[in-house]
C-alpha cells in the first residue's frame, strides 16, 4: 500500500457501537489518491459500519477520521457528503417513486446537470437513459445499481463509498457494473469499495484492507493477495486456486 | 389474468374507489340530494385535505406523530374570530370584494399557527424525534396546554364567526341546493392541492421533501440537511391546519376550543387510508371520508359516527399499508 501520508482518507482506532452493540474496535483504514482500495472481509465483519461511521450515519464513539487531512469526525451526514464523498449504501439508496432523472438531479447543485458530467454516466450506463423518466422503482436490481453509482458520479466527487454493488446480480449485470467500474477507475476517480465477490475485488482493487470481527487484520496491494493462496485462505476462508 | 394485467390492476385500483363509491350511492338517493351531498362531500374532503396534508409530510418525513396539530386548527379559528371581529363591516357588507379582502387578512390565522407550530418544533418536537411513545404522550399534553391557553384567551364560551354576506345562501343546480361557501371552500382546498402538487412536483425543495419522505438517511447522506426541511414542512403544515381552522370555522359558523380535536381523529383516519407520508393519498382519503361521512350521514343517519372508521378497517383489510403506501412507512 502507498504512503499514508498520501491518504485521502484516513481512519485511526474507530470505534462503533450500535445501541449496546460493539461493532468497530479501533479500526485503522487509509484510502489512497486516485486508487481503488478494497475493503473486504466475512459477512459482520464491519465493512458496512465502517463506511456508514465515514459518513456519520452511525456516529463513531472514539477514533480519528480525517480526510484531505481535515477532521470530519464528529461532523454531520450532510457536511460530509458536501465535501465531496459521495455513499452507495447496499441497499443502493434508490428513491423509488421519484423518476431516475428525478434520483439524478437530487444528486446535483442548485444550477442542475451540467451536460459533460450527465454525459459521461449516460455513457458509462447507457441503460440509465432509456429509462430516464421511468419511476425508479421499476428498474431491475442491476439498473437501481447502475443509477444508485450513476447518481453518485453525476456531480464531480473527490472520493466514492460503495457498499457492495454486485450483491444479488446476474452475472452479465456484474461483468457491466465491473466494466464500468474499471472506467472510473482508468480516470483516477477515488473508491473505497466494499465486496464480496474476490474475483471483481482482484479486477478492480489497488489496495486492500481485510476486516475480522470490527477490526483491520490485513493491509496490502490487492495482486499481493490475489497471488497468496494461503493468506486468502486465513483470511477470507477461500482460495482462487479453487474458486477459479 | 397475466401478470402484467394484475400489476396495471394494482396500480389503478386505488384511483377507482372514489368513482365507484359516488356512483355506487346513487340509486339509493335522488338525483337532487346525490348532487348536494357529493358537493358536500368533496367540500368537505377538501377542507379535511387542508389540516391532513401538512400532519402526513411532517409524519413521512421524521415519522413524527403530532397529535397536538389540532390545536393549530383550533389556534386558527379562534384568530380568524379576532382578526374578522374588527372588519365586521368588510364581511358584513355585500360586496364579494370586500368579503375576499376580509378573508385575504384572516389568513393571518395561518401565519399565527405557523408561528405557533415553529415555536412548537424547536420546544416540544426536537427533544422527542425518534421516540413514538414520547411523541404521543408530550403532543396530546402539549394539545390539551394549548386548548386551555385559547379558553384563558377567548373564553370559554362558543363563538360565533358568521360566513362574509357574499358567500352565504345557495345555488341551485337543476333542483338541488348548494351552499355558496362550500362552492367556495371546495376552490379554496383544489387551489391549495394544486399549488401543493406543483411545489412538490416542479421544484427542488419538493424533490427533496418527496425523497425525504421515502429515505431521509439517504437524502441526508446526498448533501441535504433534513432537519431543516422538516422545520420548514412543520411550519407549512401548522399555517394549512390554522387555514383548515378559518375554513372549518366559518363553514360551521360557530367556533369552539374543541373545534380541532372533532376534526383530528377524521383526521388521521384520511392519513391511514392514504398511506402514512402519501400527499396524494391524502387528498384521495380526504374525499373519501368527507363522501363516506355526508353519504352514510343522508342514508343511515345511525351509522355516520362509526361510517369513516368502518371505511378505515374496509381499506385497511384490501391494503394493509393504506391506498398509496409509501416505501419505509
Amino acid at each position: 500500500m502507498a504512503d499514508a501520508a498520501e491518504a485521502l482518507l484516513r481512519l485511526n482506532g474507530v470505534y462503533t457501537d450500535i445501541g449496546r452493540y460493539q461493532i468497530l474496535y479501533g479500526v485503522d483504514l487509509s484510502v489512497q489518491r486516485g486508487r481503488v482500495t478494497m475493503l473486504l472481509g466475512r459477512n459482520g465483519a464491519g465493512k458496512t459500519t465502517t463506511l456508514r461511521t465515514i459518513m456519520a450515519l452511525w456516529k463513531a464513539r472514539a477514533g480519528a477520521i480525517t480526510f484531505d487531512g481535515r477532521s470530519i469526525a464528529g461532523m454531520e451526514t450532510p457536511d460530509i457528503a458536501r465535501l465531496g464523498i459521495a455513499y452507495v449504501p447496499e441497499n443502493m439508496g434508490i428513491f423509488g417513486k421519484l423518476t431516475v432523472r428525478e434520483n439524478m438531479l437530487l444528486a446535483t447543485g442548485a444550477q442542475g446537470f451540467a451536460k459533460d458530467h450527465l454525459d459521461r454516466v449516460l455513457a458509462f450506463f447507457p441503460a440509465l437513459k432509456l429509462k430516464w423518466e421511468a419511476a425508479a422503482g421499476s428498474l431491475s436490481g442491476g439498473q437501481k445499481q447502475m443509477l444508485a453509482i450513476g447518481r453518485a458520479i453525476v456531480e464531480p466527487r473527490r472520493l466514492l463509498l460503495v457498499d457492495e454493488p454486485t450483491k444479488g446480480l446476474s452475472p452479465a449485470m456484474v461483468d457491466q457494473l465491473v466494466e464500468a467500474l474499471l472506467r472510473m477507475k482508468k480516470e483516477q476517480t477515488t473508491i473505497l469499495l466494499v465486496e464480496q465477490n474476490f474475483r471483481v475485488a482482484l479486477a478492480m482493487g489497488d489496495d486492500v484492507a481485510v476486516m475480522d470481527q470490527g477490526r483491520i487484520v490485513h493491509s496490502g496491494s490487492t495482486a499481493a493477495l490475489g497471488n497468496d493462496d494461503e493468506l486468502q485462505q486465513r483470511l477470507l476462508g477461500l482460495s482462487m486456486a479453487v474458486g477459479a | 389474468m397475466s401478470k402484467e394485467w394484475q400489476e396495471r390492476l394494482q396500480y389503478w385500483a386505488p384511483y377507482a374507489v372514489t368513482p365507484l363509491l359516488v356512483l355506487a350511492v346513487l340509486p339509493a338517493m335522488g338525483f337532487t340530494a346525490w348532487v348536494t351531498l357529493t358537493v358536500a362531500g368533496f367540500t368537505m374532503g377538501m377542507m379535511l385535505f387542508l389540516v391532513a396534508s401538512g400532519l402526513t409530510l411532517i409524519f413521512g418525513l421524521m415519522e413524527v406523530l403530532n397529535f397536538a396539530h389540532a390545536a393549530f386548527v383550533t389556534v386558527g379559528a379562534y384568530v380568524t374570530v379576532s382578526v374578522l371581529r374588527p372588519l365586521g363591516g368588510w364581511t358584513a357588507d355585500p360586496s364579494l370584494t370586500l368579503n375576499l379582502a376580509a378573508l385575504l387578512v384572516a389568513l393571518v390565522a395561518a401565519a399565527a399557527a405557523s408561528a405557533l407550530g415553529y415555536v412548537f418544533e424547536r420546544i416540544i418536537i426536537r427533544q422527542v424525534y425518534g421516540a413514538p411513545l414520547r411523541q404521543i404522550l408530550i403532543t396530546i399534553g402539549a394539545l390539551t396546554v394549548i386548548e386551555q391557553l385559547v379558553i384563558v384567551v377567548w373564553g370559554p364560551e362558543a363563538i360565533p364567526l358568521p360566513k362574509p354576506a357574499s358567500l352565504r345562501g345557495s345555488i341551485f343546480l337543476g333542483a338541488s341546493s348548494i351552499e355558496t361557501y362550500r362552492l367556495f371552500a371546495l376552490f379554496v382546498g383544489l387551489a391549495v392541492a394544486a399549488a401543493m402538487h406543483l411545489v412538490l412536483t416542479r421544484t427542488r425543495i419538493g424533490l427533496v421533501v418527496r425523497a425525504g419522505v421515502e429515505d431521509r438517511e439517504m437524502v441526508q447522506a446526498l448533501g441535504y440537511r433534513i432537519r431543516r426541511v422538516f422545520v420548514g414542512v412543520f411550519i407549512a403544515g401548522t399555517a394549512l391546519a390554522g387555514m383548515g381552522g378559518m375554513m372549518w370555522g366559518q363553514y360551521q359558523t360557530l367556533v369552539t376550543s374543541q373545534i380541532g380535536d372533532g376534526m383530528i381523529i377524521l383526521v388521521f383516519i384520511i392519513l391511514i387510508i392514504g398511506g402514512l407520508g402519501s400527499v396524494g393519498g391524502c387528498f384521495i382519503g380526504a374525499i373519501l371520508v368527507g363522501l363516506t361521512s355526508n353519504y352514510v350521514g343522508f342514508l343511515a343517519p345511525k351509522l355516520a359516527l362509526g361510517s369513516n372508521i368502518l371505511l378505515m378497517a374496509l381499506i385497511l383489510l384490501w391494503r394493509p399499508r393504506g391506498l398509496f403506501p409509501v416505501a419505509g412507512h
